[in-house]
């Protein structure tokens, strides 16, 4: 079984953001950069379906040359080879049809990837490059089962509520983060990836893009809600205004 | 403009007051299908053919989640979704205004280029108006590569959050298991239920019916404390009806704190057996 994940590079979790000069990005320059948890899942899970069922893991990402960082370290985890496709774009429509591209030529059985990114936050890739390849999808998948020719899974609904679907392989599916214990790789892993093969594919000019259908014309921190009450000071001196206003001002305690 | 409003039981109201705020020729149906992401593409992907409006509208929900970015696509647009606002300028169509960065930025995204777009809306972010017109739309024909059995419920919830008065709440701050007595002696100095936020359930630090959240439970209690919890808007959609908000965070610029009463910028770990000792000693 051929298993592609797509994954993505996001800031290192907590990072502390800063807007770009111009207000449209953050600024990137000082940061460290991290796989997106859900694709971090998704991986783990593509791992486990090759243990179960062999075959072969492919990582694949588009960014710009620092993702080649967060292949290596899916390939240390124990993925089979990477393909990075080098671009700046950050436009969804833009990067799923990068992907569909390059995924084509590899005609994969299965294709995972997180249900969302922590920076864009969209959550739509996987569902646009299953389009592009006419490919069947399900979204937010909490457990898959591979049987001959198809696939069937658990996805999950709003409120605790769950359902089952099944449908043909090849298909493209979003993972849930939580559906498997992440694993870390091991010293030998680590080792094993630095000869293992990472295609890079890079794309001059912004030809193969297509004008994206919506752009960001501004990034901006939400307006600071006024009706918050932060008490500062020492922790004791803060935990004592709190409570104090639980009891006499909110009456809640 | 012309506005394509795709109504589901969920969020129904909230759409329709959006999609009459986004233009004056709004046309609202329903899909009179059972859902499969392949049997509502094609479905709306007619109905859009038929109606031919600038603008289509969703319900930021698992459904729409599912299939309204693969209809985007084959009309080779980008779905902005969870949108919260929308800023109208002189032409049409309005900047739309979503979060990115779980929360710590908002974007203004303008759209490119002809229509059909495509949009859907965050759950509260419009408030539900009236009933207008719904009509249930029936394909001409339907397949589908996906079979869906009925949905489901996991075994009975151990634990029924939405009947307590005070919650006391965990996030990533707590940052390793071995920590969870922290709150715990909080939520039994207060005597309130324990929750936590997806992360924290997903680790298996605390089971998962005690999530509060999106795919979680919703709560209203008189009383919510988030300790460590950043406020996605994943868990703020299950507890921003509580009636008193408290956030302890080490981070000012968290989301939580946009939808706290009352917050305490600082580290948990001295904050919350601070108001412990500070709970005992006035009872």
């Amino acid at each position: 079984m051929k298993i592609a994940v797509a994954i993505k590079q996001v800031p290192l979790r907590d990072s502390p953001l800063r807007l770009n000069a111009a207000g449209t990005w953050i600024d990137e320059d000082t940061l460290s950069f991290e796989i997106n948890e859900p694709d971090a899942y998704a991986l783990e899970e593509a791992l486990q379906l090759r243990e179960k069922h062999g075959g072969e893991v492919i990582v694949i990402s588009v960014g710009p040359a620092r993702v080649s960082q967060t292949i290596r370290e899916a390939l240390a985890k124990g993925a089979d080879r990477g393909i990075h496709i080098e671009s700046s774009s950050i436009d969804t429509f833009g990067i799923a049809n990068l992907l569909a591209t390059a995924l084509r030529a590899e005609s994969p059985d299965l294709i995972l990837t997180g249900l969302q990114s922590d920076d864009l936050g969209y959550g739509q890739t996987g569902v646009v490059l299953a389009e592009l390849l006419g490919l069947p999808s399900s979204t937010i998948i909490m457990q898959i089962e591979i049987q001959p020719g198809k696939v069937r899974v658990k996805r999950e609904l709003e409120d605790g509520w769950f359902q089952h679907i099944e449908m043909p392989l090849p298909a493209v599916l979003t993972i849930q983060s939580g559906l498997n214990k992440l694993r870390y790789a091991t010293l030998m892993g680590i080792k094993k990836a630095k000869t293992k093969e990472i295609k890079v594919i890079s794309l001059d000019g912004a030809a193969e893009v297509a004008p994206p259908s919506a752009v960001i014309e501004k990034l901006y921190a939400p307006e600071k809600n006024k009706q918050a009450q932060i008490f500062q000071g020492d922790p004791k001196t803060a935990a004592a205004k709190l409570v104090e206003k639980l009891r006499f001002e909110a009456r809640v305690l | 403009m012309s506005v394509l409003a795709i109504v589901e039981q969920r969020m129904a109201g909230e759409v329709l007051a959006a999609a009459q705020q986004f233009g004056s020729d709004v046309k609202a149906y329903s899909i009179d299908l059972p859902y499969t992401a392949d049997a509502y593409t094609s479905a709306v992907e007619e109905l859009i053919r038929k109606v031919n409006p600038t603008l289509v509208v969703f319900g930021h929900t698992y459904q729409t989640r599912d299939y309204a970015p693969r209809l985007a696509a084959r009309f080779g647009r980008t779905l902005i979704g969870d949108v919260i606002a929308a800023r109208f300028e002189k032409k049409d169509p309005p900047i739309f205004v979503r979060q990115m960065f779980q929360g710590k930025f908002n974007a203004d995204v303008r759209l490119v280029g002809d229509g059909p777009h495509f949009v859907s809306i965050q759950a509260g972010a419009w408030r539900a108006e009236g009933s207008p017109q719904v009509e249930a739309f029936s394909p001409s024909s339907t397949t589908s590569r996906q079979v869906a059995e009925p949905p489901f419920r996991e075994a009975a919830r151990a634990v029924d959050l939405t009947a307590a008065d005070i919650i006391v709440s965990v996030g990533r701050g707590i940052k390793e298991k071995e920590n969870i007595p922290v709150v715990e002696a909080l939520a039994q100095a207060l005597g309130a239920e324990l929750a936590a936020s997806r992360p924290i359930c997903d680790a298996g630090w605390l089971p998962m019916d005690r999530q509060v959240g999106s795919s979680g439970q919703t709560v209203s209690p008189k009383v919510y404390i988030a300790v460590g919890i950043s406020g996605a808007i994943q868990h703020l959609v299950g507890m921003k009806g509580a009636k008193t908000i408290v956030a302890i965070n080490k981070d000012p610029d968290a989301p939580i704190f946009e939808v706290a009463h009352y917050g305490i910028v600082g580290d948990l770990f001295e904050v919350v057996p601070a108001l412990v000792e500070e709970l005992k000693k006035t009872k």
